[in-house]
């Protein structure tokens, strides 16, 4: 497997972003403040209003660099896309697929079942590390009607019947994810997902961790020749990375929530990182997500043994492990897409 | 290939990604898939000097060109020569913008040192067929450079080798025409292959994925 490269994260909405040669140079007030070569990096994400010269634009197109723009909350905004790289057979094949629900149902349990079969063991670990302060009946009964919904997952007959199913499990998992959360619990909870706007400190940094997550997946789909707007479980809407969508099913709970939980479990993250507006909508303050961002690179560049490859590869580089695979699954290499099944 | 559908071209180097692996040539060429590494950089970087399309110089009894554009209807290949030396001769033919004539001697830049595979030989007679389809003249020699050992080796343009190119450049037609991506058959040489993320040679030796799911979701 390739190597993970660095990303680089601009957090100040009032610098510019030009080329120098092989380096990006980050300007403020037309002086250079920062200046990074470019073949270290996998992606560049710029928060708030940022501008960014086309020149900087196309050598990110040109070399493979997701530079991505986001709102100051992570709210997606743009991408600088290059010439999609030809791969016109590729995507023939995937579109015939997404056009044929019977096709696309094959690809989307597999999806499915990597997310749930990972939230399972969510679960299991949570009653191995910390047997005296959950609730290890309710756990282990989530954990048996989690398999149970595995089987049903299996047999699908339809996207429809699958998307209940999926439903299902995530209600069995939203159940006890409260739970999960043992320290700082007055300032932390989840009663449930909500995002627009989130309501609580928790559900404003999923929502961040979704985000960040969906533009990796996007990227490494666009980087196979996938297209990413495209999906087989999620439905076509225009501007919505639909097959990304679906490709971050299975990395939701294992890499987002379980990123989340630590923040707050570790007290990497505290009450004062959060601003209450008017109407109890909840945003993370500037400070609380550089913290967030410098742990998730952290996060990115710890190693892990993929199941499938039986190779140790950094979980930055796991949705570009199942891009690869998803693509050589569509290209008929492999009779089926493996999902990330984790452990 | 006896038609003249250009746009059915192949790119005339593909022959050295097609000797190293079949697989190899059509995830660049069908597949479209490209990684930079070390040694791509390089290869470009050599390139650098060869690439000049508008310097043409003239040494004696030599004409040099550099970056030339050729094409065989016959092979249905394009590429391009990186530099071709046009030797005064009477047995030549004449060339544009030039009183007298001619015969060319493609030369390959490579990085590196002679390979063991003729890949490289194989590219040059490509070159030669090329040169003689367009100029109606007989090619009988070529010569690589290497940039390693900054020196340029003489390859004879042998007849058994233009056989090998046409049946080379027919089977790529084949593949090319049924979007066809030969499965992995995987050596050594995946090691130094740039497209090894790509590919994932270890792949095809994996289980299945049904069973990877079977199993894991007994345990």
């Amino acid at each position: 497997m390739r190597k993970l490269l660095n990303s680089l994260f601009i957090t100040s909405p009032d610098v510019y972003l030009t080329l120098n040669g092989e380096n990006i140079v980050v300007k403020k007030e037309e002086s250079d403040i920062g200046r990074v070569p470019l073949h270290n990096l996998e992606s560049i994400y710029a928060f708030g209003y940022s501008g960014a010269s086309p020149a900087l634009m196309g050598a990110c197109a040109e070399r493979n660099i997701s530079l991505v723009f986001l709102t100051k909350n992570g709210r997606f905004l743009a991408k600088v896309i290059g010439e999609s790289r030809g791969n016109v057979i590729l995507r023939k094949a995937q579109y015939r697929i997404s056009d044929s629900d019977s096709l696309s149902l094959l690809i989307a349990k597999h999806f499915i079942i990597g997310k749930v079969y990972n939230n399972k063991w969510i679960l299991e670990r949570m009653t191995r590390d910390y047997p005296l302060r959950i609730d290890l009946s309710m756990f282990k009964e989530v954990s048996r009607e989690l398999s149970k919904n595995l089987i049903e997952i299996k047999n699908a007959t339809d996207l429809e019947l699958l998307r209940g199913y999926e439903g299902q499990a995530a209600i069995l998992y939203n159940k006890v994810f409260d739970q999960m959360i043992l320290q700082q619990k007055e300032d932390f909870f989840f009663k449930g997902r909500n995002r627009r706007p989130p309501m609580d400190n928790v559900n404003a940094m999923l929502s961040f961790a979704y985000t960040l997550l969906a533009n990796d997946t996007a990227a490494a789909l666009e980087a196979v020749g996938l297209d990413a707007y495209v999906g087989f479980l999620h439905r076509d809407r225009p501007g919505r990375v639909s097959l990304a969508l679906d490709l971050m099913e299975e990395l939701r709970g294992v890499f987002a929530d379980r990123f989340v939980i630590s923040l707050i479990n570790k007290k990497i993250v505290n009450k004062n990182d959060f601003f209450v507006k008017e109407n109890g909508a909840v945003i993370m303050i500037d400070e609380a997500r550089k913290k967030f961002l410098k742990a998730w690179q952290d996060k990115k560049q710890e190693k892990i043994k993929h199941p499938f490859l039986g190779e140790k590869i950094s979980w930055g580089l796991v949705p570009y492990a199942q891009a690869i695979l998803l693509a050589r699954h569509i290209r008929g290499d492999l009779d089926g897409y493996p999902p990330f099944l984790w452990k | 290939m006896q038609d003249n559908n250009e746009d059915e071209y192949l790119m005339l180097s593909g022959i050295q990604h097609f000797i190293f692996c079949k697989r190899q040539w059509a995830l660049i060429h069908i597949e479209q898939q490209w990684e930079e590494n070390v040694r791509t950089v390089e290869g470009q970087h050599i390139h650098i000097k060869a690439d000049q399309p508008l310097i043409r110089e003239k040494r004696q009894n030599k004409l040099i060109v550099r970056a030339l554009p050729i094409k065989s209807t016959e092979l249905g290949a394009t590429g391009i020569c990186d530099v071709v030396e046009f030797i005064q001769n009477d047995k030549g033919v004449s060339v544009f913008n030039s009183k007298e004539k001619y015969l060319p001697i493609p030369i390959e830049y490579k990085r590196g040192k002679p390979k063991k595979d003729d890949s490289d030989v194989l590219q040059l007679t490509a070159q030669a067929i090329c040169l003689e389809e367009m100029l109606l003249c007989a090619v009988d020699t070529g010569y690589i450079f290497y940039n390693e050992i900054k020196h340029r080796v003489e390859v004879p343009i042998s007849e058994e080798n233009r056989i090998r190119v046409r049946k080379m450049f027919k089977e790529m037609h084949h593949f090319f025409n049924n979007n066809y991506t030969p499965k992995v058959r995987t050596g050594t040489f995946c090691k130094s292959c740039s497209l090894q993320h790509i590919c994932m040679p270890t792949l095809m030796t994996k289980q299945s994925v049904s069973s990877y799911i079977e199993r894991v979701l007994k345990e």
